[in-house]
């Protein structure tokens, strides 16, 4: 039966993570934005990381296809959830949590239980980015070469999120230049192997509390089974290798997505309750033409930001159902990274200088959200996916 | 599961009896109300047996109860959402004219007495079709329906008198009953079961940009006197607002049905057009409007979906009602205008659906107390 509300267990978890976010992220949230590259050394008590032995557990069920399987309410649906309530606090520091990123999602996703029992209880940051590849991660030009027993790397990451903080990184790289996207594969190096070296912290727009970093991999060796899934270069199967990795977005694209919803709530909460006290409230009952200027644009907010919740929660449902969701999961970034950046420049402006003002959270909020519309898939690539799917079409036919 | 939860899982997936129901829907919409849609709108009626094969669908009974002859089922505003999105999907004017005594229905289930349902709702489980509609809006540029011009007054003790004039009413001069809202003196607005026919209605037909197969009517009430029992709920006060609440998610759900029904069109039309040597689809330009048409429509339908499903558990709705409304006003004339101009010229022809689908889409703003689920 058709039902859009959380089940209790949700709003249990909801509650408490609001809770956490409220006590421990809020108040340290302008100590981490001025004092940028600082440790924060409050989030020690939120290590997300598994403790040796759990990492094997947490395999991930898959159910059987073709067998009807009664509704779920799962991890996806948990995640987005924390996350949401997560960057409520403070999205910056949510990212700075040890063992929530990126690299631990394609550890967690592309792993052998060999590699999992290894890499499972680590800090992972991920490396993709390089100065001339950004979107088009199929054109990296980082090198791996195999040498007897090792991989060689070579190359320069750039916005490696965590790059500086955590203690292992993934990184991509082609094996063969020549045979394209089918040769790009990701290695997993421990910190402190010689060759690899963070040599750049970025300074930032917003999410100023989680470190960027630069790092330079300078004939890097690491062990020949550090690679995660098959070194074999399959030309035209795509999905084995590069399209595996890209798969780790799906799971993590409603992700981003809960934390521009997180971070534009914020806002909201904090626009509406500084508005009240001008008078300024919503009743949800007389037409918008009948409203204020102020009261009509809370209410279109309110609407894209339950528009864009709905979508990350289908999207979430769908990947704890075993349905395909690439482009549910495309549709929620898309729609979610640009309601919440809308959302909290709106509110800095509806504020006035209240909103400006670095005396309230309101425009933090409003610098952090911009690279909720970027990383993982830019506004843009998102629509190309949905456009893709939808339309039928090739890379090729539409570019 | 193993333990009873107080609340249930958030579900997307639709009831077996709701998936029959959308599939017949959905059919009925492909072959029997999209082939003549065009032809409707040309001849600003709807073509003669249109409505009646519509009964065939059978939604009027669902909810009445068994006593009337109805299947007596609960009341489901879900399923009365689905309904409407399915057969807009087919034709908004037709879909708005096939339910209008649907709306009828649901108001008197929820808001009549029992010798009022006896009396008003019996004739609905009949096989031939029934007009009935709800006379909420009034003339004029600014309707609040929270600031009634329509009067009823007490008569003696033997009834009401109406006085006023109300606009955009479906089937006006034949609808078997209408239910027109009015304010009663020191009651605030209530409701009244009226016949059209009856001394002192007088009903002109009016002309609008869109919706014109409905033929929607002028409903000018010149001291009409009611019975006592006409006024729906007896003592009880009339509770417009979970009215308006329920048309708003009849309003949303008119346009998720319609714009669903521009995205699968301008889908096929850009993949085929070519220009520059290639179908248009292949331009981001293009292609993006056509996703972003995808994403805001599936947001609209989450919205409305959230809202039905909330009224039907009996949780509060008025919040999500109201913004699934607001966005599908907002929405739907965005992807409506994009959907023309996807076409090019093209669109702006009357050959072309999507002029048609522009043009009633501009009435989801001003549609509340129309459609209730």
């Amino acid at each position: 039966m058709i039902n859009l509300e959380l089940p209790e267990q949700l709003d249990g978890l909801q509650q408490l993570m609001h809770a956490v976010a409220q006590n421990v992220l809020r108040p340290v949230s302008r100590k981490y934005d001025t004092q940028e590259h600082d440790v924060p050394t409050e989030l020690s008590v939120l290590d997300r990381r598994p403790k040796p032995g759990q990492a094997a557990a947490a395999a991930k069920q898959r159910p059987e296809p073709g067998v009807k399987q009664p509704n779920k309410n799962g991890q996806n649906m948990q995640s987005v959830t924390s996350i949401q309530e997560m960057c409520w606090g403070d999205v910056g520091l949510m990212l700075s949590i040890p063992g929530q990123g990126l690299g631990n999602a394609a550890i967690n996703a592309v792993a052998t239980p060999e590699q999992k029992e290894r890499f499972g209880t680590c800090y992972a940051s991920m490396a993709i980015t390089e100065p001339a590849s950004g979107s088009d991660s199929g054109s990296i030009s980082a090198t791996a070469v195999l040498d007897g027993d090792e991989w060689v790397l070579n190359g320069e990451k750039i916005f490696v999120t965590a790059g500086d903080r955590c203690d292992t990184v993934v990184m991509w790289a082609t094996v063969d230049k020549s045979k394209g996207k089918a040769a790009i594969k990701s290695f997993v190096i421990p910190k402190g192997t010689p060759g690899m070296e963070v040599v750049k912290l970025e300074h930032k727009l917003g999410i100023r509390a989680s470190d960027t970093a630069t790092i330079l991999f300078t004939n890097c060796r690491i062990p020949k089974d550090n690679i995660l899934g098959s070194p074999e270069v399959r030309e035209g199967g795509k999905r084995e290798g590069f399209g595996k990795v890209m798969q780790t977005f799906d799971n993590t694209r409603p992700g981003v997505a809960a934390m521009s919803i997180g971070c534009a709530r914020a806002a909201l909460d904090l626009t509406e309750e500084l508005l009240k006290k001008e008078g300024y409230e919503l009743s949800y009952d007389k037409s918008v033409w009948d409203s204020s200027a102020i009261e009509a644009e809370l209410y279109r907010m309110e609407a894209d930001w339950d528009a864009a919740r709905l979508l990350v929660l289908r999207a979430a449902w769908m990947a704890d159902n075993g349905h395909p969701n690439s482009m549910e999961a495309s549709m929620a970034k898309a729609k979610a990274g640009r309601v919440g950046n809308a959302i909290t420049l709106r509110c800095v402006e509806l504020c006035g200088t209240l909103g400006y003002s670095q005396e309230l959270l309101l425009e933090k909020w409003a610098r952090d959200s911009k690279i909720l519309d970027i990383f993982e898939g830019t506004q843009q690539i998102q629509q190309l996916i949905v456009a893709r799917r939808l339309l039928n079409k090739s890379s090729a036919e539409l570019k | 599961m193993s333990e009873q939860t107080a609340k249930p899982l958030f579900d997307l997936n639709l009831t077996d009896e709701q998936q029959l129901m959308r599939d017949t829907v959905r059919r009925f919409a492909q072959t029997e109300l999209r082939p003549i849609a065009r032809k409707a709108d040309e001849a600003a009626a709807a073509p003669s047996g249109i409505y009646e094969k519509t009964l065939e669908l059978g939604f009027n009974a669902v909810q009445i109860p068994e006593a009337l002859g109805g299947f007596g089922a609960p009341r489901s505003p879900i399923s009365n959402m689905l309904l409407i999105e399915d057969l807009a999907w087919g034709d908004m004017s037709l879909a708005i004219g096939a339910l209008s005594a649907l709306s009828f229905i649901n108001t008197v289930l929820d808001q009549g007495n029992e010798s009022q349902q006896a009396k008003l709702l019996a004739r609905f489980t009949e096989e031939s079709f029934q007009a009935a509609a709800i006379a909420l809006t009034e003339p004029g540029a600014r309707f609040d329906p929270r600031r009634l011009k329509t009067k009823a007054a007490k008569r003696g003790h033997d009834g009401y008198v109406l006085l006023g004039e109300k606009t955009l009413v479906p089937f006006a001069s034949d609808a078997a009953q209408l239910l027109v809202i009015a304010e009663l003196e020191g009651q605030g607005p209530t409701a009244f079961a009226i016949d059209p026919k009856q001394a002192g209605v007088t009903v002109t037909t009016e002309s609008y940009m869109g919706l014109r197969p409905l033929a929607l009517g002028r409903v000018k009430l010149d001291n009409v006197e009611v019975p006592l029992d006409a006024k729906l709920g007896g003592d009880k006060p009339f509770d417009l607002d979970r009215l308006l609440d329920l048309t708003r998610i009849g309003s949303a759900a008119l346009a998720v049905g319609t714009c669903q029904a521009i995205l699968d069109y301008v889908k096929d039309y850009c993949n085929e057009r070519v220009a520059f040597g290639e179908p248009i689809s292949n331009r981001q330009s293009v292609a993006f409007m056509i996703a972003d048409i995808a994403i805001e429509l599936d947001g609209l339908r989450l919205l409305t979906y959230r809202a039905a499903s909330r009224a039907e558990q009996g949780l509060s709705f008025k919040r999500e009602a109201y913004l699934a409304q607001l966005q599908a006003a907002d929405k739907g004339m965005k992807i409506a205008t994009d959907g023309v101009q996807l076409l090019g010229g093209h669109g702006f022809i009357r050959e072309h659906m999507v002029e048609l689908w522009y043009r009633n889409l501009r009435a989801v703003s001003l549609l509340e107390g129309v459609l209730s689920v």
